[in-house]
């Protein structure tokens, strides 16, 4: 590494980013300002300076003018920082003294005035100027990788992104909630727009994460706290008891048939209450893992005490049940995490003006998936709530509390293609008429505008229009008896009134509600509507600003199966880019103390959120562990004698910038 | 300047992970707002020494905007908690030292908020605008860092 | 709880005239509540529907002029009973604080009547205040009487649900409803609970205006209402004084009690029923005379 060993020789690179900064700001006349500041040897302006050509401009400039510190005036030093750094490394200087000095995002995009923009970036690039002069040389630690993965979701998504890590060999613990793996896919009946069977997809999948060597599979589990750093995550994970051993269960589901209840009494959660099932149940035939769950709210013996508990004779030679047992915790330490959290639908009461919840015959899309669903609660046949009537004529209204100002503003993105897919499957298993009510058809998949071309061939009605309300208040004799949607058409352009004997409601895709709790225990960050956020919207759509913390699947937005798979597939190759490398470079903004300073008074000890800071008896001072410390420079504000600093956001170093930007050209 | 035109100089600490995202995304989405601000990035609100906030006042700001993440939002799990503390008791301070408290000012704006960002900036300038100018000890370009500077 | 302080009561046109009732049932409900409501001083019309179709500004004006004097009367929340009362002076008070034109207009014209600008005036409908700030578990706990009567059908009509949503939910209101259950009424779901009474063209196009009412009626009928709620003077007018001139499709003609929720209300909180205007009400007299006796007291109603 070429050092300074002389005069400090700044060089300022005033990039115009095409027009995105030079159209605002005067860039030539930053650089000429640039060039009359103390220190600077060499200030030039440059249309990309993150291109090839712009690095080399600088690595040259360091060579032939002797330059020993940096400063390019670009875009975010989120997006671009690490760029200069390296092109800084490659020519031989210490890659921190570089300064990067907002005046994309921070200047051109949001101001308007030239010459106010031009003075904001000459001030900024003043202090970071006067800021680069005191950088230190630094060098990045390494901390080891611990190669484990925790996928967090077993739905599509986490079932992909472990698999694919576990082909590649890495051992990874798959944590999901429900008692089966499978997600929200295992209750579709078919995919769009290849109506290909759901489960004859999903479950080979599903029975390879439960036999994989490399996969623990952990359903009926919550993570409880996560707590370390890329490479080294300590883990909990509760384990809620099921009453029934795991180990011990061999799938045979006697227990199920001996069970007191002779007929399924309580709503069954998988078929969306439209079904029954017993307190000791399988959620349905092709769970993983085939251990049944028995639920303590309706089990006669947890609520009275008193149940012949038949279930148990059933299971005499396996003793696999057990009502005494608890719920336990694991504690594991992975290296990366996956979070594939998913979505959940929204609840269409919030939308009354549909009828959800007051008349029978309205149904959410994710009932009408188990209703034609061969193994679903009426063995895929579709009739209307008295369990008899075949609907002769549907109305599939799209968008539910989606697009909608008074529920979800986002478009969920599937709502479209599952309706049309819906019309197709109702119309095959009933022959009804079939109207959907969209506001915009959205086919931007492959295959998808020529599956909408497909259903218009088959004949199912496409009325264009918000419904405005779905009532059983029937206008004259031909509505009586039936549900009438009242919708303006407007391609016609009249308001009409639809009778209708059934109506699904394409409800759409929202965050979990505990999704804020979810984002803090894994340190994430959520967007405006509440899904997690990914670092940045194209160049890094899986990571998260927690390093080692991936994401994929509907937990990040609205998306279908193939998108789903393809994020989680880029979320596992993520986490084996980190595993591979077998250490992480650590930032060397740390924090350390000044030992000759430090009093021991202990003020920083209590500062510090990850113990990183410890108090040395023999020589009564504190002690920073720069693995540990995360750099937040919290213990550094708070020490009364200045004798805890942070690599490269040293008092001094701060001070000069603040300096530096407050005076006056 | 004539009073009219004042333009107050404003000095805001925006943290890494929050705050300075906002103004990015502020950026990404073109949002407009006026020019006064001058962001010094510092990894957590935590960091935020109250000198430096005395500091930019002898020097010159007219204002000083401090943005850091949502309470229980830390990158850092409770950095911002230090940081209102701290900030709570340099309200009181700064104006035992004859500056108006509004001229201080913390806000917790998380890096989807670059809407927020925007509103706090419109404000901020228009509040410090009507307070005029601090003058609180004027600013004196001092001689920068010494020449024998050498790393 | 904290102390009720009581609000400032803007009765308008309707409820000293065709709506007395309905003054009469909501004054003897927050006697019996024991929350005081102050009449608004002084106060002027509201300015509703029809001036503001004629001249937006002349409207403004008039709503304006009841918020500044309430205003000065201080403290309290305005609260109307009207739901045209309702919405001329909320929509007032929200033009004026988003729209800078109107405000300079109001300002301009409040400053010429030597008033001042109004700020901090809350406008609240009655039916809300009953529900959030007495609440449903107090209208309980304190109801004297358990409504023997026929089931409801609770019409909320137009201008209370919309465009403003603070009343109820525009799409599916049902504080009405609840705060009937509360009395101990079955309410019946009735989809046309927010659709139109035909307002002013039972006055000006009376063909259309009744067969609206009509339809109204109907529909309370099949899903087995034997008398209609409602919360507005206008509602109440239109389904009660023209409910004789009906005779239906099928040639059927209706006998239907129309009455205020606070009739309902005030009966059992143990009121006076020659206090709650009952005598007005002009369909259904023999069931309102058999429903509405003194004698119903309720032994425990815990």
């Amino acid at each position: 590494m070429r050092e300074s060993n002389g005069a400090v020789r700044v060089g300022v690179y005033v990039c115009h980013c095409g027009s995105n900064i030079g159209a605002i700001v005067d860039c030539k006349a930053v650089a000429e300002y640039a060039a009359g500041l103390l220190h600077v040897a060499v200030a030039r302006d440059y249309k990309y300076m993150c291109s090839d050509p712009g690095q080399e401009l600088i690595q040259k400039d360091i060579e032939e003018h002797k330059l020993n510190r940096i400063v390019v005036a670009s875009c975010s030093p989120h997006l671009h920082e690490n760029t200069f750094r390296v092109a800084t490394a490659k020519a031989g200087l210490n890659p921190y003294y570089l300064t990067m000095v907002n005046i994309r995002e921070h200047d051109s995009w949001v101001h308007t005035d030239r010459a106010a923009a031009t003075e904001k970036a000459k001030d900024l690039v003043r202090g970071a100027v006067r800021r680069v002069v005191l950088q230190r040389p630094l060098e990045k630690g390494r901390v080891p990788i611990d190669p484990k993965v925790l996928v967090v979701g077993g739905g599509i998504a986490g079932i992909h992104a472990a698999l694919t890590l576990a082909n590649a060999g890495k051992k990874v613990y798959l944590v999901e909630r429900e008692p089966t793996i499978g997600g929200h896919m295992a209750m579709f009946d078919k995919t769009f727009p290849t109506l290909d069977c759901a489960a004859c997809i999903l479950t080979p999948k599903m029975s390879t994460v439960k036999n994989h060597p490399n996969i623990t599979l952990w359903t009926y589990s919550e993570v409880e706290s996560v707590s370390g750093y890329v490479g080294n995550y300590d883990v909990k994970v509760r384990r809620r008891t099921r009453y029934i051993n795991e180990d011990l269960c061999s799938g045979c589901q006697e227990c199920i048939a001996a069970c007191v209840f002779k007929e399924p009494k309580f709503p069954d959660e998988f078929n969306q209450r439209l079904g029954k099932r017993k307190p000791i149940y399988l959620p349905f035939p092709q769970a993983v893992p085939q251990t049944p769950v028995i639920d303590p709210e309706t089990c006669i013996e947890f609520k009275t005490g008193k149940c012949k508990k038949t279930c148990l004779e059933a299971c005499a030679d396996r003793h696999a049940i057990d009502f005494k047992l608890t719920d336990t915790v694991e504690e594991i330490r992975v290296g990366t995490i996956i979070v594939c959290t998913g979505f959940q639908a929204y609840d269409a009461r919030r939308s009354p003006q549909f009828g959800y919840g007051i008349y029978p015959n309205v149904y959410t899309s994710l009932e009408i998936e188990r209703l034609v669903n061969a193994a679903g609660p009426t063995a895929g046949e579709v009739v209307l709530r008295d369990g008899k009537t075949v609907p002769r004529s549907i109305g599939i209204i799209h968008c539910v509390g989606s697009r909608d100002e008074n529920a979800n503003r986002w478009c969920s993105r599937v709502c479209c293609m599952y309706s049309l897919k819906l019309a197709h499957l109702l119309k095959e298993h009933t022959d009804a008429e079939i109207f959907n009510f969209y506001i915009d058809m959205r086919t931007p998949g492959k295959s998808f505008e020529e599956f909408y071309q497909r259903l218009l061939n088959e004949g199912v009605h496409f009325i264009r229009g918000k419904v405005a309300e779905v009532t059983d208040w029937a206008a004259d004799p031909s509505e009586e008896g039936k549900l009438v949607l009242r919708v303006e058409d407007t391609l016609l352009g009249v308001v009409r009134r639809i009778p209708v004997d059934m109506v699904v409601l394409s409800v759409g895709l929202e965050p979990h509600a505990d999704a804020q709790d979810v984002r803090r225990m894994f340190n994430m960050t959520c967007s405006n509507e509440g899904f997690f956020l990914e670092r940045h919207p194209k160049l890094a759509p899986v990571n998260t600003f927690t390093d080692g913390v991936f994401l994929a699947g509907c937990c990040q937005g609205p998306k279908d199966i193939p998108d789903t798979v393809a994020q989680a597939g880029a979320a596992a190759a993520e986490a084996m880019a980190l595993i591979d490398a077998g250490y992480v470079e650590q930032e060397p903004n740390v924090a350390y103390v000044i030992e000759e300073d430090c009093s021991g008074c202990k003020t920083c000890i209590p500062m510090c959120p990850y113990s990183a800071i410890t108090f040395r008896e023999q020589d009564k001072k504190a002690e920073v562990n720069a693995v540990l410390c995360k750099g937040c420079g919290t213990c550094v504000a708070a020490c009364p004698s200045g004798s805890i600093q942070q690599r490269l956001f040293e008092d001094d170093e701060l001070f000069e910038e603040l300096e530096g930007v407050l005076i006056h050209a | 300047m004539s009073e009219a035109k004042f333009e107050p100089r404003i000095v805001a600490f925006f943290c890494n992970w929050c705050t300075y995202l906002a103004a990015d995304l502020a950026g990404i989405s073109r949002m407009k707002y006026p020019p006064n601000a001058r962001v010094i990035r510092v990894m957590c609100s935590g960091r935020i020494d109250p000198q430096f906030i005395v500091k930019a006042f002898a020097n010159g700001a007219d204002g000083v905007l401090i943005g850091g993440c949502h309470p229980g939002d830390c990158h850092y799990q409770e950095g911002n908690y230090k940081c209102l503390r701290r900030f709570t008791l340099l309200k009181r301070v700064i104006q035992e030292m004859g500056i108006e408290d509004e001229r201080l000012r913390l806000e917790w704006i998380s890096a989807a908020e670059g809407d927020r960002l925007r509103t706090v900036m419109f404000d901020m300038v228009e509040k410090v605008r009507a307070l005029g100018p601090l003058n609180w000890k004027p600013a004196e370009e001092k001689a920068p860092v010494a020449e024998e500077v050498t790393a | 709880m904290p102390e009720n302080r009581g609000y400032l009561y803007f009765p308008g046109c309707s409820l000293r005239a065709t709506g007395a009732a309905y003054d009469e049932s909501l004054t003897e409900t927050f006697r019996l509540l024991g929350i005081p409501i102050e009449e608004l001083e002084d106060w002027n019309c509201c300015g509703a529907t029809s001036y503001m179709a004629v001249d937006e500004n002349s409207a403004f004006l008039l709503s304006a002029r009841n918020l500044s004097i309430a205003a000065q009367q201080g403290g309290r929340d305005l609260m109307a009973a009207c739901s045209a009362c309702y919405l001329g002076l909320r929509k007032a008070q929200d033009y004026v604080e988003h729209y800078p034109e109107v405000r300079a207009k109001v300002e301009a014209g409040l400053k010429a009547a030597e008033l001042k600008p109004f700020t901090g005036v809350k406008v609240r409908h009655t039916l809300e205040i009953l529900y959030n700030d007495v609440g449903v578990a107090q209208i309980k706990s304190k109801a004297v009487r358990k409504w023997q009567g026929g089931k409801l059908a609770c019409y909320y009509g137009c201008q209370a649900v919309r465009p403003y949503d603070e009343v109820d939910n525009p799409h599916n209101p049902m504080r009405m409803d609840e705060l009937m259950r509360a009395v101990g009424a079955q309410t019946v779901d009735y989809p046309l609970k927010t659709k139109c009474c035909g307002g002013t063209l039972t006055g000006t196009i009376h063909d259309v205006g009744v067969r609206l009412n009509y339809i109204l009626l109907k529909e309370a009928v099949r899903k087995g209402a034997e008398a209609i709620v409602t919360i507005c003077p206008l509602c109440q007018f239109n389904l009660d004084a023209y409910q004789c001139e009906i005779t239906g499709d099928q040639g059927e003609k209706f006998d239907v009690p129309i009455l205020y929720f606070t009739q309902v209300l005030g009966w059992a909180l143990g009121g006076d029923p020659g206090k709650l205007g009952l005598k007005r009400c002009i369909a259904g007299q023999s069931k309102i005379k058999n429903w509405f006796s003194a004698k119903q007291e309720v032994a425990s109603h815990a």
